[in-house]
């Protein structure tokens, strides 16, 4: 039997001001980064215009290219032959779809002028800029609604403690991801949407694996302040959180080598979306349930009598004697906003 | 005992009809060969690939409302949808999509198509059709008078916005009329990617000559747009002669070396439209050249037939989304249920195109296109290389870690994962969902995420073995105290998914789908399947001491 990480016994929760130090830096350099220098780099099909890739049978020199094409975003995708030109088209232009569907035929002859047979189109794209207001729209709407729903299941299965918990450290790994995509250029497209929508369950999902243990362990020991019952749940399930973070950073991983230039965005929030769950659900979750229960004491975990709120009040005094890591105020920033 | 026969049963059941749901079946479908689409027998597998995987054209369509608005646009939108999916069907494209979304748009997805242009053109052509009689009160020229007039004051404005400086001298009154006028030529200039000749004489009579027919009107190439610009003054529109409406021609015509444009003055009210079309199919003629043949049903064959008996020896123009086509024939005498439009010297295929949507029937409103795509068929094919190998090689890893780590429970966990993969490809099949690139990396994604529920378990019966319980308590306990955070881990991302499903359009929709499915495949496979499977081997070995996990 190999073991990884078995029968530890680490205190994680001690070192909750670090992490959060860390993640609200983190997160106020990406706020910084959006304030002062400027959006997120979305795709076309948020801000309309047209798009065109072109795969040429020589690569061609950018700087020619630029000549050739004249007014246009020019990135290299993938290898050297291909690349994807951007147009944005004036406001007359962007009024219609058609218009910029024209603006494709412009850029295909002006590279027929240039290069012959030498290249194909292999994708166009053109999106009036109506569609993306709605889009963006849309995302939010179900990013909201997708966070209302996990806090009522969650509510409902344990607690509004742990609920509030995991949703706010959702909300933490949402703002960080969210920083990291702008600290990254990394293009917003609907797919990276999608990959933020699939970290909002995946994220739930760490913190519901350590709260469940909590859940368990809280009926087994009731004397046993919080703290220290999440310390050990956490040192518990760190084999299974280590493994699965390991096949799923696999399987990001794999697409990030493997699925070519336009799942690249995806994968890379994919992959850091995953191991920042892992972080949150330690760090983050751990840390506001332990606030949450110091602000609102339980009288009754689920209809259990006395000993709980005793071993609240132990939880306490615990705190105050032991080493500091007690959540004051401070432990709702990484995710309170 | 009969416990284990009966979930092995079940296991093996779904299996097959997994199996079943993937195999490759004969279906007929229409099929591209030598570049026309006929309908054939092929034999594949039923799992439909996405645009972004096999290539193709994606079309959103929302009502155009730059030209008036429309009163009922829901219901117009029904009906316009109604019209697009017949005109589609007869396209010919295999496997088709045109249907609602939302309130407000109506997408086209057509698969493996190589003409976009023309494809566009089938979808948004409103192929309205009329039957006019051309003037023959000569209510033009008793007007034109007047129109010289108003062209006039507007021409020095022209001459204004085209650089004549000997011009600038005018009241304010003048400068803040021309100032509108200015940017309405820049306008017009730009549509027309032609400059606006400055007016010579600054009159509409200037510009016209007379047709051989009542009605009729000639101007040449070069004053077109400037006409054009004349008639969209809202003032010359308004002094036309009342009762009557301005049609251009579809064509040119040479005379003695010059190009010229045909403009015809119609009555306004129409004989008949295109609603009574049942038939119309394009022909050759030698005398015409392209012609679509059209059959009206009795009902308009009835109408044209008392109309067309009260305009004997008048000229009627067959005009189509606002266009004269051909020149106006005679009407010799009551005309019943046939008729052509003809179409001069154009290919075949735009009468094969114009006979479909005429069949089809004329679109309810005209639509405007707000999103486009196209994909191209290697584009797909390399996506589908790229993400196949990246699942085999996610599957790989992850077999050689659980196998590495857990041993002969790790070998369990593997044949479950299999089973997982088949599941999952067989609901995506059953539901009809289609497989996107999204789709492909959400497919790989749950490979990873799918043994989590399987590590939670060995964990769990690690952690009883740890407590000196027996094998067979050891895994009763694992299975159910991760019971519940599996649960509850895979309903939140189910709601999720769900959620992603709802506000999602097309290829995030398959993501979601594919996420389900996953998700639902991988709660059954680790679950029941790993469970039965630890199930078979206690029966196997019984009194096993030991277990390797």
């Amino acid at each position: 039997m190999y073991r990884i990480l078995h029968g530890t016994n680490f205190d994680f929760i001690k070192w909750w001001r670090h992490a959060a130090v860390l993640t609200i830096a983190f997160i106020l350099v990406g706020l910084g980064s959006f304030i002062f220098k400027g959006g997120v780099n979305y795709s076309i099909e948020f801000t309309g215009g047209t798009l065109v890739q072109v795969r040429f049978t020589q690569p061609p020199d950018p700087a020619e290219l630029r000549a050739a094409i004249g007014q246009a975003e020019i990135t290299q995708f993938g290898d050297a032959t291909e690349y994807t030109l951007r147009l944005q088209g004036s406001q007359e232009i962007a009024q219609q779809a058609t218009a910029a569907e024209g603006v494709a035929r412009e850029v295909e002859a002006k590279l027929r002028a240039k290069y012959g047979d030498g290249f194909t189109i292999v994708r166009t794209e053109a999106v009036g800029p109506k569609v993306g207001a709605e889009l963006a729209r849309g995302a939010v709407i179900a990013m909201l609604l997708a966070s209302l729903v996990t806090l009522v299941y969650l509510a409902f299965r344990f607690e509004w403690r742990f609920g509030l918990s995991a949703v706010l450290s959702t909300a933490h790994d949402v703002l960080i991801t969210l920083a990291f995509i702008k600290l990254f250029h990394i293009e917003v497209s609907l797919t990276v949407v999608a990959a933020i929508l699939t970290l909002l369950g995946y994220s739930g999902n760490d913190t519901i694996i350590i709260f469940d243990r909590v859940r368990e362990n809280l009926k087994k020991a009731r004397k046993e302040p919080l703290y220290d019952t999440l310390n050990r749940s956490i040192n518990e399930t760190l084999p299974r959180s280590i493994l699965t973070h390991v096949t799923t950073l696999t399987a990001t991983v794999t697409l990030l080598i493997f699925a070519g230039e336009v799942l690249r965005p995806f994968s890379l929030v994919m992959t850091f979306g995953i191991f920042i769950a892992t972080f949150s659900s330690i760090y983050v979750a751990s840390p506001i349930l332990l606030y949450i229960e110091r602000k609102f004491p339980r009288k009754d975990l689920a209809g259990r009598g006395p000993h709980v709120s005793a071993s609240t009040a132990r939880a306490e005094s615990t705190a105050e004697s032991d080493s500091p890591p007690r959540p004051v105020r401070g432990s709702k920033a990484p995710a309170g906003r | 005992m009969t416990n284990l026969k009966y979930r092995l049963l079940l296991i093996v059941g779904l299996m097959v009809a997994s199996v079943w749901a993937l195999w490759p079946r004969t279906v007929i479908e229409r099929v591209k060969r030598d570049g026309v689409f006929v309908y054939d027998t092929i034999h594949r597998v039923p799992l439909k690939k996405g645009l972004d995987l096999v290539g193709g054209m994606y079309l959103a369509l929302e009502v155009d409302e730059s030209k008036g608005a429309v009163a009922n646009k829901q219901d117009a939108l029904d009906r316009a949808l109604k019209v697009v999916r017949t005109r589609i069907d007869e396209f010919g494209v295999s496997e088709p999509v045109v249907q609602k979304v939302g309130n407000d748009r109506i997408i086209v997805e057509l698969p493996g198509i190589d003409d976009p242009e023309r494809a566009q053109q089938v979808v948004q052509k409103s192929a309205f059709l009329q039957f006019m009689i051309t003037d023959e009160s000569n209510a033009l020229e008793r007007a034109l008078p007047r129109l010289d007039e108003i062209a006039k004051n507007a021409g020095g404005a022209t001459a204004v916005a085209t650089g004549d400086t000997a011009k600038r001298s005018q009241s304010g009154l003048e400068k803040l009329l021309t100032k509108d006028t200015t940017s309405r030529v820049a306008d017009s200039a730009k549509a027309d990617s032609n400059p606006v000749i400055p007016p010579t004489g600054g009159t509409i009579s200037s510009l016209l000559q007379r047709g051989d027919m009542p009605g009729e009107y000639y101007v040449t190439q070069e004053n077109t747009p400037q006409l054009e610009h004349y008639l969209s003054l809202p003032a010359v529109q308004a002094a036309m002669p009342p009762g009557k409406t301005i049609k251009w021609g579809a064509d040119t015509i040479s005379l003695g070396g010059r190009v010229y444009r045909t403009i015809y003055v119609l009555d306004a009210r129409s004989i008949l439209d295109g609603q009574w079309i049942q038939d119309a199919n394009p022909n050759n003629t030698p005398i015409d050249g392209t012609v679509v043949e059209f059959q009206l049903n009795n009902e308009g064959g009835r109408r044209f037939r008392t109309e067309t008996a009260k305009h004997i020896q008048d000229y009627m123009a067959i005009v189509l989304d606002d266009r004269v086509m051909g020149r106006p024939p005679i009407i010799q005498s009551a005309i019943g249920t046939r008729g052509q439009i003809t179409l001069g010297r154009r290919d075949l295929q735009v009468a094969q195109d114009l006979a479909l949507v005429l069949r089809a029937g004329a679109l309810p409103v005209p639509l405007k296109i707000t999103e486009i795509r196209n994909i191209g068929a290697s584009l797909g094919e390399d996506s589908i290389r790229r993400g196949t190998n990246a699942m085999i090689f996610a599957v790989l890893a992850v077999v050689v870690i659980m196998i590495g780590y857990y041993r002969f429970s790790g070998m369990l966990a593997v044949g479950a994962l299999i089973l997982f993969v088949l599941y999952t490809l067989a609901v995506l099949a059953g539901f009809g969902g289609v497989l996107t690139l999204p789709g492909l990396a959400g497919l790989v994604l749950s490979v990873g995420m799918a043994v989590d529920a399987n590590v939670l378990i060995f964990e769990r019966i690690r952690e009883e073995l740890d407590r000196g319980k027996t094998v067979r308590t050891s895994i009763d306990e694992g299975f159910h105290h991760a019971l519940t955070a599996i649960v509850d881990t895979s309903i939140t991302t189910i709601l999720t998914a769900a959620v992603l499903y709802q506000y999602g359009t097309g290829a995030v929709r398959g993501f979601a789908v594919t996420l389900i499915a996953g998700i639902s495949a991988s709660l059954f496979a680790a679950v029941f399947v790993t469970r039965t499977f630890y199930l078979v081997w206690l029966s196997r070995t019984r009194g096993a001491q030991t277990l390797s996990i």
